[in-house]
């Protein structure tokens, strides 16, 4: 196994939360929803509502492990036409106003794929990204993947569900950066309710990974998040966010500067809003 | 030739399982299932029986006199796929993996559907041995095949209309495997084609086999020898795999996969995954597939929702690579122009989608001698498709 010669940001900031008891709050933002300008804003935003890192979502015209949040707001964003070049882009964009905290770009894999996975890894490096996140690309397809992204220290951050059993072993062993722990079965979305088991689950990941561990789908609320702030790292806000900017689109799409400002605050505390509180 | 898939469901670069993780254990029960039983004793008389009591096999390979003079050149034979309970070849693999569902001890399946084939051989199969059956059809193909959605619920099953995306077959079949991913414990997902991630390109190849098989048998008994080429339409291509798979050792006899052109391939309006895609990543295989500039899948367009599709098996695009068979578009003016010359000299009104192979099948019988012999797959019969027929028809082949 190649070790990256930089500490890796995601690393940096697993470390700092751990001195200080804190979970990490890590949200996820379809690019493009309602326009890449927009995006950019948006991190900035998340950042000031005390995300520690962010996931930075590629729209994809077949988004398999979404649920119909996510497949909306990459619809609007598709119909203008970004692009994963745009949506990487978004992330020197926000460091260049100030944004800190580590990106992750969450893409399915033939848009990486179509660019060449060299050329793909080469530009996350460039554009100032510490991970990736490929929800259709299982162990058995990541070997090339995987090399790849270890070269250009890049983690490839892997999901874990409660289906994956005996897999979990070997999937959290390998892991780099953190284990994303698929707390439901289903696609992302909100929901009220967790896969049964899932604190044996999440003990059973614990036990056989190296990184930090995750957990995402399906939370929409800091009950929620604190729920797992105990057993987990961090907890990962999708769909919740993605709605919020839906119900926000009238302000956001608002050419009036006052509107769209007021936009996005609604979002920045809706966001902050889900910051679990630090352990006690 | 090499034996494929391989141990990770390789047809060389082509195949895998390009799925969320939560699928993965579901992929390899499957598979592990499939291995177990697929040359158990009772498993295979069970699924023989089925295939020969309830669907009427072995299915007719008729020699299409005036079809042959009509085309002026090689003999031409029809392998009567259409001729299977329920209309299609679909059912050969729905009785293959019901059965397989059963020993599995899943009482629920679920299926996707574009032209309501499939949808309608699986609510079929589930009614048989009383499943419970979910299907998955795109709004656009439920208007479309109004029919066949008549009949997936008279067969008890419920027909979900799916409103994301295209709302056709390549939407129906991300929704179908998003319902999959949520109720994986309980449900055996029926696919349909010779599509998705390994087992399922190699399992629906492995159940549709049985067409090539018998027009093996069937062509040696009338003629004493193989043929000289098979014509077949893909969309996803299971009901051609299954026709030439048995075939590919042949190098004498030419493997033609039909294509939809749709308007045509030099329009945006077509579903020529061979001729106008390239490889990549599309529902859980390595695969042709339509896609733009960015690796966004594009729309695909057919007047049969069958073949409205822009993905292709991994098998079939292996056999393209290596140069074994070769892919054709035909427009959706010459499948129709072909559905009624078939219709009127034989008196066999063909799927839009076996249309396309009739289509096909008349310039290539064209151009070879009056002593050799060309096998179409005509994988489903038309009656689906005389609604849509009569509508394409009314508005001067402005839409279909």
């Amino acid at each position: 196994m190649s070790t990256v010669a930089q500490t890796n940001a995601i690393d940096a900031v697993f470390a700092r939360l751990k001195e200080s008891g804190e979970t990490a709050l890590i949200p996820f933002l379809t690019m493009g929803d309602p326009d890449l300008e927009t995006s950019v804003a948006l991190v900035q935003a998340a950042e000031q509502a005390g995300a520690h890192m962010i996931e930075l979502g590629v729209p994809y015209s077949d988004p398999l492990a979404d649920g119909p949040v996510i497949q909306r707001a990459s619809e609007r964003a598709l119909r203008n036409r970004v692009s994963l070049l745009d949506c990487i882009e978004v992330a020197s964009k926000a460091r260049s106003r100030g944004v800190r905290m580590p990106f992750i770009l969450f893409t399915y894999f033939n848009p990486a794929l179509q660019l060449g996975l060299d050329r793909f890894f080469g530009l996350l490096k460039e554009h100032g990204f510490s991970g990736v996140i490929i929800p259709d690309l299982p162990m058995e397809e990541d070997g090339e993947t995987r090399e790849i992204a270890g070269k250009a220290g890049i983690h490839l951050i892997p999901l874990v569900a409660p289906t994956s059993e005996a897999r979990v072993e070997r999937i959290a062993s390998r892991a780099s950066g953190f284990v994303y722990c698929v707390s439901s079965l289903g696609v992302t979305g909100v929901r009220t309710s967790f896969h049964e088991g899932i604190e044996e689950f999440l003990a059973t990941v614990r036990k056989a990974a190296r990184v930090p561990i995750c957990v995402g789908f399906g939370i929409s609320s800091r009950e929620q998040a604190e729920k797992f702030a105990g057993s987990c790292d961090g907890v990962i806000v999708g769909s919740a966010i993605v709605r919020k900017i839906e119900e926000t689109l009238p302000l956001l799409s608002s050419a009036e500067q006052d509107r769209m400002d007021e936009g996005i605050a609604a979002v920045r505390s809706f966001i902050a809003e889900l910051k679990p509180r630090v352990r006690g | 030739m090499i034996q494929v898939p391989d141990q990770h469901g390789r047809f060389g670069p082509f195949g895998g399982k390009y799925v969320p993780e939560t699928l993965m254990n579901a992929l390899i029960e499957l598979e592990e299932a499939y291995n177990r039983y697929k040359d158990d004793p009772d498993f295979v008389a069970e699924v023989r029986y089925l295939l020969a009591q309830y669907s009427g096999r072995p299915t007719p390979l008729y020699y299409a006199e005036r079809l042959t003079r009509h085309a002026g050149g090689a003999k031409i034979y029809l392998k009567r796929e259409d001729l299977n309970h329920t209309g299609a070849h679909k059912i050969n693999n729905t009785i293959g993996q019901a059965v397989l569902a059963k020993r599995m001890g899943k009482k629920k399946v679920i299926a996707e559907t574009g032209a309501g084939q499939h949808g309608v051989a699986s609510a079929t199969v589930a009614a048989l041995m009383g499943l419970e059956c979910k299907v998955f059809m795109g709004e656009e193909d439920t208007k479309r095949q109004q029919l066949n959605v008549f009949r997936m619920k008279l067969l008890g099953a419920e027909v979900i209309p799916v409103m994301s995306g295209t709302r056709t077959l390549k939407d129906a079949c991300n929704e179908t495997l998003r319902y999959w991913v949520s109720n994986v414990n309980d449900t055996y997902y029926i696919l349909g084609s010779a599509t998705g991630p390994h087992p399922y390109p190699m399992m629906v190849r492995d159940f549709q086999r049985v067409i090539g098989l018998e027009t093996r048998d069937q062509i040696l008994e009338a003629e004493g020898r193989l043929p000289d080429a098979v014509v077949a339409a893909v969309g996803g291509g299971s009901n051609a795999i299954g026709m030439f798979h048995p075939f590919v050792g042949d190098e004498g006899v030419r493997l033609i996969g039909v294509e939809a052109a749709g308007r045509g391939i030099d329009t945006e309006e077509h579903a020529a995954t061979m001729t106008k895609g390239r490889p990549g990543v599309f529902q859980g295989s390595m695969s042709y597939v339509l896609q733009d500039e960015g690796g966004q899948v594009l729309p695909a367009h057919s007047i049969s929702a069958g073949l409205d599709y822009p993905g292709i098996g991994p098998e079939h695009s292996y056999l393209k690579d290596v140069k074994r068979a070769e892919y054709v578009p035909i427009t959706d003016a010459e499948a129709l122009e072909a559905l009624k010359l078939l219709s009127r000299t034989e008196g066999i009104i063909p799927a839009l989608e076996s249309a396309h192979a009739v289509a096909q099948a008349l310039k290539t019988a064209k151009a070879m001698k009056p002593d050799e012999i060309l096998v179409i797959n005509l994988s489903g019969r038309g009656d689906k498709d005389v609604e849509s027929i009569m509508k394409y028809e009314a508005e001067g082949g402005a839409h279909a």
